[in-house]
């Protein structure tokens, strides 16, 4: 059994290998990618930080990258760092003030909201220099090659995999670590009770900060993987309102409280999405995602759990774990 | 330098109409935040579904406006019902957090309905009021309207709350969920009604926004964030705090706008916003 992932890993690694098509292959890709993203939020969210805005981090990622690039001939590689600059700043700007007061729940939900549709409007009101909401693409530099290093920009998608399957790897890993830390405990102690968590010495904001600044990185990095990958991007599908609360139901749909939870959620989504497409055509326009909020409402009333959440649950629940597994 | 400039002085009065609409906006929500503690992050969605059903109503069926716009708030008043009895009763129990989500998902679903049933067409009822001219400056008359509309709903609303008996159950639940059914409310029916009540609120402002703007399946993102700020800002469920905070937001993206782009008013407001929350987190009208 200890095999298994690492097994399934491999199969993973090497599937595009096997001949698989392009639209496949670019399926893999998104799911990946958005996976990774998905993992980020989740990495606060599930320790009661609901962050409506993530979209802010994805969009400073992504544009500030492509913006260096079209404007400056900055490459992506040196861009990237300063987006990553630019979203710890924003995230503790918005951060500190919040935990320090203890704006939480709702109101720390609503709070990152306005931050996401900030991060929007700021783009289309820019519009001079980020093409307001037409959206932007990065200027090509493979005009003479197939791929250019230091535009990270590549034709061929099997590159892409390798890139994106790394990353999202990376989240994972930074999951689990997250996950072994005391830093965990103490989160979870938080969002049950934070005053009392303060009053035996947790340092609460600082750890709010830290588990923050963490995810909003890996949104970031996100954001700036998604604009290379597909070679465009515009206002609303990097930032505002719409995209993170995309981002908040994927993860909601998947499991936020289990490590894969946020890439099955991934998965489905945009499975589902595409299954819905194909099957009803462009003719039954936003069928697709009429059916998708519908289960996302029956998600949150019958499935809080998501559906790997909810699927582990089951099985623990039909065979009873060795004593052993129980205490680890 | 002349300090005195009559298009700024039309951007500020402008300014102080839009915060009668977004006060009337605000004040739906507010109302059910307030009595049963769930955000409606949908609460625009049911807007725009009004604003649909005013436009069939009237332009496909051919009723009188008025009545087209009493059927609308009365359509929107049985959605909010239905909301709360088949959505949010569900999860009433769940975490908190999951009543907001939730409610999110009812947005994506009515936003795609929308677009499903009714196109991604702009619509337009075509009734077009002319504009009011007092010497240089010329008022929207729709906004006018919107303006004494929401003045009138604020205070019939209060009078509702104050002496009503059934104002005065929606008083005490707010203050208290759990005792109330030991003193023989059923709160269950308090929360249905406070929900039909605040649908036909998001239904009134549908008739406003109606002389407006065009319909479109996702008008609701233009209204609902902003929305939920100024209910936050005033503090969430503080109805008076509401309507000054609609105010304040309205200037900034009137007088904003005026001075820059449309939509560094909008950022100025929501930089401002998060400037407050954390001065004041629990609201500019709020006690403690």
């Amino acid at each position: 059994m200890r095999a298994l992932p690492w097994i399934l890993l491999a199969a993973l690694a090497l599937a595009p290998l096997m001949g698989m098509g392009n639209y496949p292959l670019h399926m893999l890709i998104q799911v990946l990618l958005w996976g990774f993203v998905y993992t980020g939020w989740s990495v606060m969210g599930r320790l009661g930080l609901v962050s409506f805005g993530h979209g802010a981090f994805l969009g400073i990622g992504a544009y500030v990258v492509v913006m260096l690039w079209n404007s400056y001939g900055i490459s992506p590689w040196i861009g990237l760092p300063i987006a990553l600059v630019l979203a710890a700043v924003v995230a503790l700007l918005i951060g500190y003030p919040c935990f320090r007061f203890k704006i939480v729940g709702h109101y720390f939900a609503l709070v990152t909201l306005a931050l996401s549709e900030i991060a929007r409007l700021l783009i289309v009101a820019l519009r001079d220099h980020t093409g307001g909401s037409l959206g932007v693409t990065p200027k090509t530099d493979l005009t003479e090659s197939s791929y250019s290093l230091v535009a990270m920009q590549f034709s061929n998608k099997l590159v892409w995999f390798y890139i994106v399957l790394a990353v999202w790897l990376a989240g994972l890993w930074v999951w689990k670590k997250v996950d072994q830390s005391m830093a965990r405990l103490a989160l979870e102690a938080i969002s049950q009770e934070e005053d009392a968590a303060g009053s035996i010495g947790i340092n609460v904001t600082r750890l709010k900060l830290g588990i923050t600044l963490i995810s909003a990185l890996m949104t970031c990095v996100g954001g700036a993987l998604y604009a290379q990958y597909q070679a465009y991007v515009n206002p609303d599908s990097v930032a505002g309102i719409g995209i993170s609360l995309q981002m908040v139901f994927g993860v909601i749909a998947g499991g936020m409280y289990v490590r894969l939870g946020p890439t099955v959620g991934a998965a489905f989504t945009l499975l589902l999405a595409e299954s819905l497409r194909l099957m009803f055509g462009n003719s039954l326009h936003a069928l697709d995602s009429t059916i998708y909020g519908l289960m996302l409402i029956l998600f949150i009333i019958f499935m809080p759990k998501g559906i790997l959440g909810g699927a582990l649950e089951a099985i623990r629940r039909k065979k009873p774990m060795p004593v052993s597994a129980q205490n680890a | 330098m002349q300090i005195f400039d009559i298009f700024l002085l039309e951007a500020v009065l402008n300014g102080l109409l839009l915060g009668g609409l977004l006060a009337l906006l605000s004040l739906g929500l507010n109302l059910v935040f307030g009595v049963i503690d769930v955000v409606w992050i949908c609460y625009a969605e049911l807007i725009m579904i009004g604003m649909y059903a005013i436009y069939y109503f009237y332009v496909v069926f051919g009723w009188p406006l008025l009545l087209a716009m009493a059927a609308g708030v009365l359509l929107v008043a049985v959605a909010g019902a239905a909301l709360h009895q088949f959505v949010i009763r569900p999860v009433l129990g769940a975490e908190p957090i999951n009543q907001l989500l939730v409610t999110g998902g009812v947005l994506f679903f009515l936003q795609a309905a929308a677009t499903l049933a009714f196109g991604i067409e702009f619509k337009n009822i075509g009734v077009r009021l002319p504009p009011i001219v007092v010497g240089d400056i010329s008022f929207s008359m729709p906004r006018l309207i919107a303006f004494g509309v929401a003045l009138a709903g604020m205070l019939a609303m209060y009078v509702f709350l104050k002496r009503t008996y059934l104002g005065t159950a929606i008083r005490a639940i707010s203050q208290d969920r759990g005792i109330m059914p030991l003193m023989g409310v059923n709160p269950n029916r308090i929360f249905i009604f406070t929900s039909a009540l605040g649908g036909g609120l998001a239904g009134l402002a549908a008739c406003l926004l109606v002389l407006q703007y065009d319909i479109h399946p996702a008008i609701g993102l233009s209204f609902g964030p902003i929305t939920f700020l100024i209910c936050v800002l005033g503090g969430l469920g503080n109805m008076v705090g509401g309507f000054v905070a609609a105010f304040i937001f309205a200037q900034f993206i009137s007088v904003g706008g005026f001075f820059l782009a449309v939509e560094w008013g909008y950022v100025i407001a929501f930089v401002f916003f998060i400037a407050m929350m954390f001065w004041r987190p629990q609201g500019i009208w709020g006690g403690k």
